[in-house]
């Protein structure tokens, strides 16, 4: 039976990761190759880089990084953050990344999904969707959250996986840096209606947020950052306690 | 001299960078007098099979690697490319393994009732294991699986998984290994298995 996977999320910026707590404050905690090489020795299944000044700044540090994460850890990767056109994704790819997370970009042109997909397979191409409730409604957001779309989170997941997103990362904007659990009915919902695995993100702050997310919201994943980064839970002992919990884990 | 097979099909680099880290070098190269003279050759591959069946016969490499007598490995779609037959595409593939590659089936349930996901993506267990290829790796260790497509079980099969169905983790005959899943994304348990086929 498939493990449920645990990922630390490392943002990168100008080569640095960082941590924004609801997007908004930045603080360095790190460089991302020790980071990566510590959180797989610990035991991490996954790693996520997603580059949060791709949009506005050069691209070409990340890509130089994600050779020398490819180089140095042996577990699979995503990277994200700006990526708008098959080029951005064979550059990525070329440089040793596992798969590439589109959001913006997918949301302003869904075709990408497909354009990745059909080239590179479905396993290649990670849908991420930050999405915040408003009047009862999940509206996307793009631009890390701060603006809002006309899709809706539901039927953009659903469509994102018909064009060929092999997984799904949901950010709950609402959850994410409050670290008061992630949105467990939500990604009831979202595994309900997908038949993509679905990694949860967002609103992490303690082993049982985690339990949760896998046993109410049958997440297939668990993404966090400043838990992690802060050594507030450390990887073996949640692995330890997701197993004592009757939850299928790697060990 | 070890060779990595590139026959526009994949995570070359992935592969090169986990020879690297257990201590090794590799050529990469889709030469048949290169792939014929190397000690070993590690064939990897991502993406579709058709397409990369294609590019084999283009290369016209479907003919020679039956023929090698060096250690073989063929990892994901290059496991499957040297099966019998590949829903994927519904092609002939080369035949060295007794087995067919098959679709996972929608409506399989996983332990809480819930659908199992298609593509398998992860970490999952690997069993009845077999060969010097998992020397010193426990039964039940986990590798990383990506794939929507895998071979059926069969006489070659050294190693199995679970999802939904059994199927082979990794088949073997004479010089030829293969792995469904990725050793080179396989943490310590993968590099393990890298340096058992490189010791082979």
């Amino acid at each position: 039976m498939v493990a449920k996977r645990i990922i630390p999320c490392l943002d990168i910026k100008n080569g640095e990761t960082v941590k924004g707590i609801n997007f908004l404050e930045i603080k360095s905690v790190g460089d991302p190759i020790e980071l990566a090489r510590a959180y797989a020795q610990q035991g991490a299944d996954e790693l996520v880089f997603l580059d949060i000044s791709a949009t506005i700044e050069q691209r070409q540090t990340f890509a130089a990084l994600v050779e020398r994460i490819a180089a140095n850890i042996n577990i699979p990767f995503t990277v994200g953050g700006g990526i708008s056109a098959l080029g951005d994704a064979e550059r990525l790819l070329l440089a040793g990344a596992d798969k590439v997370s589109v959001n913006s970009a997918a949301v302003n042109r869904p075709e990408l999904i497909s354009e990745i997909a059909s080239r590179y397979g479905n396993q290649f191409v990670v849908i991420a969707i930050d999405a915040k409730c408003v009047d009862g409604k999940w509206c996307v957001t793009t631009h890390g959250g701060s603006k809002l779309s006309d899709k809706e989170l539901f039927s953009w997941a659903y469509e994102a996986q018909e064009r060929g997103a092999g997984e799904l990362l949901f950010t709950s904007m609402d959850h994410d840096g409050t670290k008061s659990g992630y949105a467990c009915d939500i990604y009831a919902q979202l595994s309900d209606k997908l038949s993509i695995p679905i990694i949860a993100s967002g609103g992490a702050g303690n082993v049982d947020h985690i339990v949760d997310v896998f046993e109410k919201g049958y997440a297939d994943a668990a993404l966090a950052a400043s838990i992690f980064h802060y050594g507030e839970i450390l990887i073996p002992d949640l692995k330890t306690e997701l197993l004592r919990k009757g939850i299928n884990v790697r060990k | 001299m070890i060779a990595i097979l590139d026959y526009s099909a994949g995570n070359i680099r992935s592969v090169m960078d986990a020879v690297h880290r257990v201590g090794c070098d590799a050529i990469i190269t889709s030469d048949p007098a290169e792939i014929r003279r190397a000690d070993k050759l590690i064939i990897p591959g991502v993406g579709a099979a058709s397409v990369a069946m294609d590019s084999l016969k283009s290369l016209g490499l479907d003919k020679l690697i039956p023929t090698l007598t060096q250690p073989v490995l063929g990892i994901c779609i290059g496991l499957q490319l040297m099966c019998k037959h590949s829903e994927e595409g519904d092609i002939e593939c080369m035949g060295i393994f007794d087995a067919n590659v098959t679709k996972f089936k929608q409506g399989h349930l996983d332990s809480d009732g819930r659908l199992l996901k298609i593509p398998h993506m992860g970490w999952n267990s690997v069993n009845e294991l077999k060969t010097p290829l998992f020397e010193s790796i426990e039964s039940g260790s986990y590798f990383y699986y990506v794939h929507s497509y895998a071979p059926e079980l069969c006489a070659d099969t050294i190693a199995t998984s679970e999802h939904g169905v059994t199927f082979s983790g990794a088949l073997n005959v004479n010089n030829f290994y293969g792995t469904q899943f990725h050793p080179e994304k396989s943490g310590e348990a993968g590099e393990r298995l890298i340096k058992n086929f490189l010791n082979l």
